[in-house]
């Protein structure tokens, strides 16, 4: 096991030599490499990452450059899983072989995916990573929607959100179905570490992070990435987004160790109620409308009896 | 590399991000890699901007919020002091400026096309809080 890094405060943190570049092709705003930069800045290892089509596999490998400066693969939409299993596991044969030729350093597997690639269309292949035990961490970005194609629902696009396929209008209030609760599925694999993060709270974030890349066998972060383009606000604001998803409890911040212990790792001192932060969005703005108050007070009861579910899973250890 | 079309590029060449073998480069800082030129570093995506955003380093506190939270990696920080902006990689989407916690703000938006001199001259006074 290699040594952790030590990242107290921010200043410390700031210290950090990125391995993303910028000049990435991201829209202004992006969540997306937000969330990538915490994620590499979290070590000072070796990493080998891969990544789905999607966003962030198409804005930053675009012919002909490329923004990671570290060993990066793509080969499909839905395989970023196993391109980073199968790395992981030629590392431990050539280490079982002696054929290393730096037998000291101990790269991170990573792979990084949006929420398409992991929901819907990876999801065999992030099962069958689980359930083979890879030693690598599984990153979803997740801003609920297909946005790289034009924004397509997803089965993580939650209910009321209007998008290019289920679009809203006279006779529809758009998304009709909930969004697929992930993080249970995971942990169901028996994985030993599943947590969801945001960018926001980043100590809080490296931390799980840190704990991700310390753990043998396979992690699984799910981390809240709001996008610009799709959920339609102003890109400065993405930063009170995040603020907003985490403080509505609309993405409450917890990890499950081995499928047996919930911790909820923030508590947010004063709770946001929902509309707040489906009012900052474009995607919702059709559910103010007088006719659509049913589908808000399902949204604030989803979101309560979910914060509810958490508290008691937490409180019985199971 | 910037004359060489895709169709003329041999198949199954890689992108190497350096020039020259970087031996650790997760402690490397950026003006020490030898960045190749097909890395995105030596790209610049400028042009996107429509405003800039000014630093004052007389009210910055280097709490390095700009730094966590920019998304294009934009905001230089070493020595954990914020030392500027990188105007060729900033998109200017504002996020930093939303982020700073100072009173008044020591990262502003501009008009691209404003002198940095006179937006530093014209910064706005400390607020007071009303009561």
């Amino acid at each position: 096991m290699s040594e952790i890094k030590k990242i107290k405060n921010l200043k410390e943190f700031s210290t950090s030599a990125d391995r993303f570049e910028g000049a990435n092709l991201l829209c202004p705003g992006c969540a997306h490499s937000i969330i990538v930069r915490e994620v590499l800045n979290a070590t000072n290892d070796d990493l080998v990452l891969a990544a789905s089509t999607g966003c962030l596999e198409v804005c930053t490998a675009v012919y002909p450059y490329t923004s990671w400066d570290a060993s990066w693969i793509h080969i499909g939409f839905e395989n970023s899983s196993t391109a980073v299993a199968g790395a992981e596991a030629m590392y431990n044969a050539l280490k079982r072989k002696g054929r290393l030729p730096q037998p000291d350093r101990t790269p991170k597997f990573v792979a990084f995916a949006g929420d398409g690639a992991s929901y819907d269309i990876g999801f065999q292949w992030i099962s069958g990573c689980f359930e083979r035990g890879h030693d690598m961490m599984y990153v979803v970005l997740d801003n609920e929607v297909y946005a790289n194609t034009g924004g397509q629902r997803s089965s993580s696009t939650p209910v009321g959100s209007s998008t290019t396929t289920a679009p809203a209008g006279r006779v529809s209030y758009g998304e009709k179905k909930e969004k697929k609760d992930m993080m249970s599925i995971m942990a169901a694999h028996h994985a030993p570490y599943v947590a969801q993060v945001a960018p926001n709270k980043w100590k809080d974030m490296v931390k799980k992070i840190q704990r991700g890349f310390n753990t043998v066998g396979p992690v699984f972060i799910n981390a809240v990435s709001p996008c610009t383009t799709e959920w339609k606000f102003d890109p400065a604001d993405t930063m009170m987004l995040t603020d907003l998803s985490t403080d509505s409890l609309v993405f409450p911040l917890y990890e499950i160790i081995d499928n047996k212990e919930l911790n909820i790792t923030y508590r947010p001192k004063n709770v946001v109620p929902v509309i707040d932060y489906l009012g900052a969005q474009g995607r919702f703005k059709h559910l103010f409308k007088p006719e659509n108050k049913h589908i808000l007070d399902g949204w604030q009861k989803r979101v309560d009896d979910n914060w509810d579910y958490l508290q008691r899973r937490e409180e019985a250890r199971v | 590399m910037a004359n060489k079309g895709w169709d003329e590029f041999d198949a199954g060449a890689i992108l190497f991000s350096f020039n020259d073998k970087v031996d650790n480069i997760a402690t490397t800082l950026a003006e020490d890699r030898p960045y190749s030129p097909s890395n995105s570093f030596t790209a610049s995506v400028g042009d996107w901007r429509i405003e800039k955003p000014i630093f004052n380093k007389d009210y910055c506190i280097d709490c390095q919020f700009c730094w966590i939270y920019c998304p294009d990696v934009s905001i230089i920080a070493r020595d954990k002091k914020m030392i500027g902006i990188d105007f060729d990689h900033c998109k200017g989407c504002g996020i930093c400026v939303e982020v700073c916690p100072t009173n008044p703000k020591s990262l502003l938006m501009f008009d691209e096309h404003k002198d940095d001199d006179e937006c530093l001259a014209g910064w706005p006074e400390k607020d007071e809080k009303e009561k």
